[in-house]
């Protein structure tokens, strides 16, 4: 299905290539006439932010924190008004338009296509007038919700309202545009301000109820540096789901999107926030300059529409809407355990659709390949391994853009990353750094370790494929596992890394079932008499699988070490930071430590945040800011577990 | 408002509603004889006939002037004649003989109906296929010694097997008759249910109560599990008002009596209850006791538990009632409220003391037009608030609206339609409402015509508020007219494979407008998921106003051509509709009661321990479960 000797992944359409024929202008001037939700009126930003103001909802929440602060009403009031302006989105026609016509000369340098699936595409017209639509696209770029917008304005769909990240406001001139496009600004860390979050839910609430537009929002909540599927933020999920279970609307439609990039605008950057080291300076003025972006080659994008969720139906026999029926809808309340159960689930089940619909770029593969041979690789050693992985892909059910003949498609992928990769005399290596040599052997560390997260973060992008074969593999392999505990094992590994991969919760059962029947079907394991065995031919799958988790368990290992032997004190997630990352420096120079991923904050915090769900760490709430304290038994105990599981070698 | 003028226009129309209640049973006018006097039950003394019986608009024999697999009277039934207009048949509505032309396009274009498919019913009851009674002998032989009349006669067992739900109708035309009591009996007085009852205990009988059998929750059904003998206890013929005490204004009536004999009999003396479900014409005062009914005037008069004062059953565990007939008292939980509701689970109401009102000087119908329906509500809202509803305030969706329409009788001159016409016209094109959203509220005024006028016009004045437009007294007369047909139109229906049913909820004021949308709309994607071929008839109205609520009820049919089971899937379909209402905050019930049809849902309705409670009293009251119904519990 991946189209050998086509060009493009089935059903996939090029947007761009008409825009390549026809003039850009009447692009942007054409007549838009979408058909809204159930006809639902047009609803000006003034409309919305007065109903918003004036909802009961808001009047109560303005009236207890006056009561709690000693602030008169109307002060308060005030407050909420200006907050809402800060907030608030004014879509207008006019700037669609504006923006629609440079987004096309925009896209037509960056991108050589630009395809969506054109199936996608219908279902989620059919679903607009029917219900209240949600977008939930993931998050791997600034530029990915210009994209959608873009997409529903070609299509003559509604202009999504788009929930974005207040750094984004704060770029002057950029903050106003997308303003005017349906963006709307949500502050970071919003914590306990009752009076925030009590305009921000009832803003989406509203919007949801009236339908005028789709609400369009990252559920990953924030731009994926690693470019991994990020653990589903609840609360703005729970936000959109409420008028549904509140009886408010008959049914919401969540419709997960999956974009997916050859190559990240952002790329360079990734690396340097993951390590922490400031930015060489000319980068990031450089980025800045369009005019050297627009430039590069990006390559392809694909925008994949899944098919829009029903609410009722998820919510179908878990949740009992009877809980809203004895308290007033119109007042705050906290959601019960049963609602964030579900919520959860909608989330993180939203999420894994999202990875699987994503189309796999050839590099991601490639990417993955050079991660394990760390030295550099013969290209033709390097196609061959990359022709091999894409069968295995394949066969685990993942859609992969692939066009044309392997090594063409290999060479040209190498060279739209050559800021990654180099390939010299037949031979691939990684880049570094181009500058003066390394000062300090820590620098030298830091160069190399940049190119490698560059390059896992593309691996990344392939990952949700194997993560649960891979478990799975790492199970059956381990040196302590009997017949009975394979499943035992793969939940403890699952456990563990369950802040790091997307599960849904609950599941396990499903997952270690899909793992299995992918390692059968590429013939890795045999089943038989309810035994799994590694067939003869399987050895080398199930060590490539293996060897894809290994930098994770890695680090997490390096991490419960240094934990372990710390000095027992609490400390904030800055200083945790900081201790893991000089000690994780340490430890490489030393030898010890074979995997420059260890170096990544983003899978550092993961490993704390597992930690605290495990009970490996507490939270303690001191002021504004957390701190943790370590349980160096139980952390002891997993580290155990989880070393005789899987021996580093 | 034409009336208002016109002094005699003024008299026939205050005159023309209780016409409507009570006229269809003047023909009995020469025999008629007030019933009203204080009264001892002479029964006892071994006659079965009391020559001082008032003549009752339903004989003891169902059969002779009743339908046996549709509602009401035998002669009066909706048709399409040859031309293919609908036509409705006797002389007892004022619909009776009028030409209907309008109902065939709405029929066939709301159901995708079709005049040429004909489901016809199994032209007359075989009682060859109706099980014979299995009587107990014991039972039989002492009943006989107390004079009581009873039967097993086939035809009297199957017309108290059944209520109105879809699935006892379809069964009945289809020709199948299910567990029937195995005998009826027809007590004449209190006593005679007290002999009764010691009788059923003794010997080991399940008694099932029969007043009007309106049931539409499988009440009446008899439990196919029960074993014993059952015995239907007819109350019909305990139907005298036995005292009226002006000076308090209440009247001690036996419960058998049905809803137009009560209102007929009290207007005699000037007087009315007011109580006045839309079933009336049938229902019985010990029903309407026995189910918590709800009238449409109970603005003004109240729901039955605020007309009663007194009530007397008769239990397996002895005579219940209280000692005195004070308004108000406050003696431990009210005992009247573990009889209201019982569904005749616990005993047999026999006789009630009620409230009565002098009967009002002056009626006057109306109807307000709004834009659509959540204007409407919201005006409603408002009357409510302000507490200024009239004596009866319904506002139908857009779909009743446009059924109310197909119902209007031919016109007479060219003159009304002329102005109908223009009315059209005006409020279309001149007001701009959409005709497929715009949706109608009626209205009944009643007491002092200088009052009456000033609460029209006040609540004019609020309908205005929300774009409501006077529509007329016409349109507010046939709105109210709509529900005493309305059960015929089914039967109709079902002539021409549509097959339908209404029920009904009780919501907060803020959830109506939600429950209504979220209702209506999972019964149009249920069909469709079900296999139904053509979009069903789904609409609701809001027929009473609470201040904190209001009671919704919806009409739900469809055409179920290509469907093997079609009651089967009408069944999910209304389950399904239950379980929106219940997950939208609606009630399990307003005035329909549970029966055996909710009984599913009673525990989380009243959580499990509520039901503990109603179970302990069915325990002391009834441990043999004489009164073994099963509705309810």
């Amino acid at each position: 299905a991946s189209g050998r000797g086509s060009t493009e992944v089935d059903g996939f359409w090029d947007i761009l290539e008409e825009r390549r024929r026809t003039s850009d202008l009447s692009h942007a001037l054409r007549t838009f006439n979408p058909q809204p939700y159930k006809g639902a009126p047009p609803c000006s930003s003034s409309e919305l932010n007065r109903a918003v103001l004036e909802s009961q909802f808001l009047r109560h929440v303005v009236k207890e924190v006056s009561a709690e602060s000693g602030e008169p009403v109307e002060v308060v009031r005030d407050e909420a008004s200006g907050l809402l302006e800060e907030m608030s989105q004014n879509l207008q026609l006019t700037f669609i338009r504006l923006l629609g016509f440079s987004l096309s000369k925009v896209f037509k340098r960056l991108f050589q296509k630009i395809l969506i699936n054109e199936e996608g595409l219908n279902r989620l017209q059919q679903a607009i007038p029917e219900h209240p639509v949600i977008l939930m696209p993931n998050h791997r770029s600034y530029i990915d919700f210009l994209v959608l917008s873009y997409i529903m304005f070609t299509y003559d769909l509604p202009i999504p309202v788009i929930a974005a990240g207040i750094p984004l406001m704060s770029m002057k001139l950029i903050g106003e545009i997308f303003r005017r496009s349906g963006a709307f600004f949500i502050r970071r860390a919003i914590g306990d301000d009752k009076l925030y979050w009590a305009l921000l839910s009832e803003y989406v609430r509203t919007i949801v109820r009236i339908g005028f537009a789709p609400v369009e929002f990252f559920v990953e909540g924030l731009r994926s540096r690693t470019l991994k599927s990020l653990p589903p933020k609840l609360g703005m999920m729970h936000m959109v789901l409420e008028p549904f279970l509140k009886g408010e609307v008959y049914d919401i439609s969540l419709v997960p999107i999956s974009i997916s990039y050859d190559r990240v605008l952002e790329e360079s950057l990734l690396a340097h926030e993951l390590l922490g080291v400031p930015k060489p300076k000319e980068t990031t003025r450089g980025l800045l300059k369009a005019r050297k972006i627009l430039e590069d080659d990006y390559g392809s994008m694909h925008v994949c529409f899944g098919e829009p969720l029903s609410v009722r139906g998820l919510a179908k026999g878990t949740v009992n809407r009877w809980q809203y029926n004895l308290v007033p809808r119109d007042l705050p309340a906290k959601p019960s355990e049963e609602t964030l159960g579900f919520v959860s689930g909608v989330a993180h089940l939203v999420v894994r659709l999202q990875e699987k619909g994503m189309v796999l770029s050839p590099w991601s593969l490639i990417a993955t390949v050079l991660l394990q041979n760390p030295l550099g690789m013969d290209l033709d050693a390097l196609i061959q391994r990359t022709c091999w992985l894409r069968e295995l892909v394949e066969g685990f059910g993942a859609v992969l853009h692939w066009t044309g003949r392997s090594c063409e498609v290999v060479l040209s992928s190498l060279s739209r990353h050559h800021s990654v990769v180099r390939c010299e005399k037949g031979r691939v290596t990684l880049v570094e750094e181009a500058g003066a040599s390394p000062a300090t052997p820590e620098e030298g560390v830091f160069r190399r370790a940049a190119a490698v997260l560059m390059c896992a973060s593309y691996r990344n992008q392939a990952l949700h494929v194997f993560v649960r074969p891979a478990l799975v593999a790492t199970a059956i392999t381990s040196p302590t596992v009997t017949d009975e505990d394979i499943f035992a094992h793969f939940q403890f590994l699952q456990d563990v890394f369950s802040n790091e991969f997307i599960f849904i919760p609950g599941t396990s059962h499903q997952d270690f079932e899909e793992g299995c029947s992918s390692l059968r079907k590429c013939g890795a394991v045999q089943v038989c008499d309810q035994q799994i065995r590694v067939t003869e031919e399987g050895k080398d799958t199930i060590f490539f699988l293996t060897a894809v988790l290994e930098p994770f368990i890695q680090t997490y290992q390096m991490v419960f070490r240094h934990l372990t032997n710390e000095p027992d004190q609490p400390f904030t997630e800055r200083q945790y930071i900081t201790g893991v990352r000089s000690s994780t420096l340490k430890r490489i120079l030393s030898g010890d430590v074979q995997s420059f991923e260890a170096l990544s904050s983003d899978v550092q915090k993961n490993v704390l945040s597992g930690l605290v769900r495990m009970g490996g760490v507490t939270k303690l709430k001191k002021g504004v800011r957390s701190e943790f304290r370590v349980d160096k038994t139980t952390i002891g105990r997993i580290a155990d577990k989880l070393g005789k599981i899987y021996i580093l070698c | 408002m034409a009336s208002i003028g016109d002094g005699s226009e003024r008299q026939r129309i205050a005159q023309q509603r209780l016409r409507v209640l009570a006229g269809h049973l003047r023909r009995l006018g020469a025999e008629e004889r007030p019933g009203v006097a204080a009264q001892e039950c002479r029964a006892g003394a071994g006659t079965t006939e009391p020559d001082d019986k008032p003549p009752c608009s339903v004989p003891k024999r169902r059969q002779d002037i009743m339908k046996w697999n549709g509602w009401g009277y035998a002669d009066s039934k909706f048709f399409f004649n040859k031309k293919g207009q609908g036509e409705f048949t006797g002389k007892r509505y004022r619909l009776s003989g009028l030409i209907l032309p309008s109902l065939k396009d709405w029929f066939e274009g709301t159901f995708g109906a079709n005049l040429q498919h004909k489901s016809p019913a199994v032209p007359s009851l075989n009682t060859s296929a109706v099980a014979p009674p299995s009587l107990n002998e014991a039972f039989v032989e002492e009943l006989k010694s107390t004079g009581i009349p009873f039967s097993h006669d086939t035809e009297d067992r199957v017309f108290r097997a059944h209520g109105h739900c879809l699935h006892e109708i379809f069964s009945l035309r289809d020709g199948r008759v299910g567990r029937c009591p195995d005998m009826v009996v027809w007590p004449n007085c209190h006593n005679d249910v007290v002999k009764i009852v010691e009788l059923a205990c003794k010997h080991s009988v399940c008694l099932i109560p029969y007043g009007g059998g309106t049931s539409v929750s499988s009440a009446l059904e008899c439990p196919p599990e029960e074993t014993r003998s059952i015995v239907s206890l007819d109350t019909s013929q305990m139907n005298r008002i036995l005292w009226i005490d002006e000076k308090n204004l209440t009247a001690h009536v036996e419960a058998g009596i049905i809803g137009q004999d009560l209102e007929r009999l009290l207007n005699e003396s000037g007087y009315c209850t007011g109580h006045e479900p839309d079933s009336m014409e049938f229902s019985s005062l010990g029903g309407w006791v026995a189910t918590r009914a709800s009238g449409m005037k109970k603005n003004i008069y109240g729901n039955i538990e605020d007309l009663v004062v007194h009530i007397k059953m008769v239990t397996p565990r002895g005579v219940i009632e209280k000692s005195c007939q004070g308004p108000r008292m406050s003696t431990g939980p009210d005992i009247h409220h573990f009889i209201l509701g019982s569904e005749g689970t616990l005993g047999v109401v026999t006789e009630v003391t009620l409230k009565i009102r002098p009967i009002p000087e002056y009626q006057k119908y109306g109807s307000v037009v709004f834009p659509n329906f959540q204007q409407g509500v919201a005006c409603l809202r408002e009357v409510a608030k302000q507490r200024c509803a009239p004596a009866s305030i319904r506002l139908m969706d857009n779909e009743q609206f446009q059924f109310g329409h197909a119902l209007k009788p031919q016109v007479s001159s060219i003159f009304t339609s002329f102005l109908d016409g223009l009315k059209k016209f005006y409020i279309t094109k001149f007001k701009g409402f959409d005709p497929h959203h715009l949706c109608v509220a009626t209205l009944l005024f009643e007491g002092d015509r200088e009052k009456v006028l000033q609460h029209e016009k006040l609540v004019y004045d609020i309908a205005a508020k929300f774009g409501g437009l006077a529509a007329g007294e016409d349109n507010g007369q046939r709105g109210y007219m709509l529900t005493f047909v309305i059960a015929y139109l089914r039967d109709l229906g079902m002539e021409y494979y549509v097959i339908g049913e209404s029920f009904e909820t009780s919501v907060p004021w803020d959830r109506v407008l939600d429950l209504c949308r979220n209702v209506k709309e999972r019964i149009v994607r249920e069909c469709k998921e079900k296999g139904v071929q053509f979009p069903p008839l789904s609409t609701c109205r809001v027929t009473q106003t609470y201040d904190a609520g209001a009671c919704v009820y919806f009409y739900f049919a469809f055409n179920y051509r290509g469907l093997s089971d079609p009651v089967h899937v009408y069944e999910q379909v209304e389950h399904a509709a239950r379980e929106e209402i219940l997950a939208n905050g609606g009630s399990l019930s307003h005035h329909h009661g549970v029966g055996k049809l909710r009984k599913e849902w009673m525990q989380e309705t009243i959580s499990s321990v509520g039901l503990g409670m109603l179970k302990s009293v069915k325990d002391y009251l009834d441990p043999n479960n004489i009164f073994g119904n099963r509705n309810l519990l």
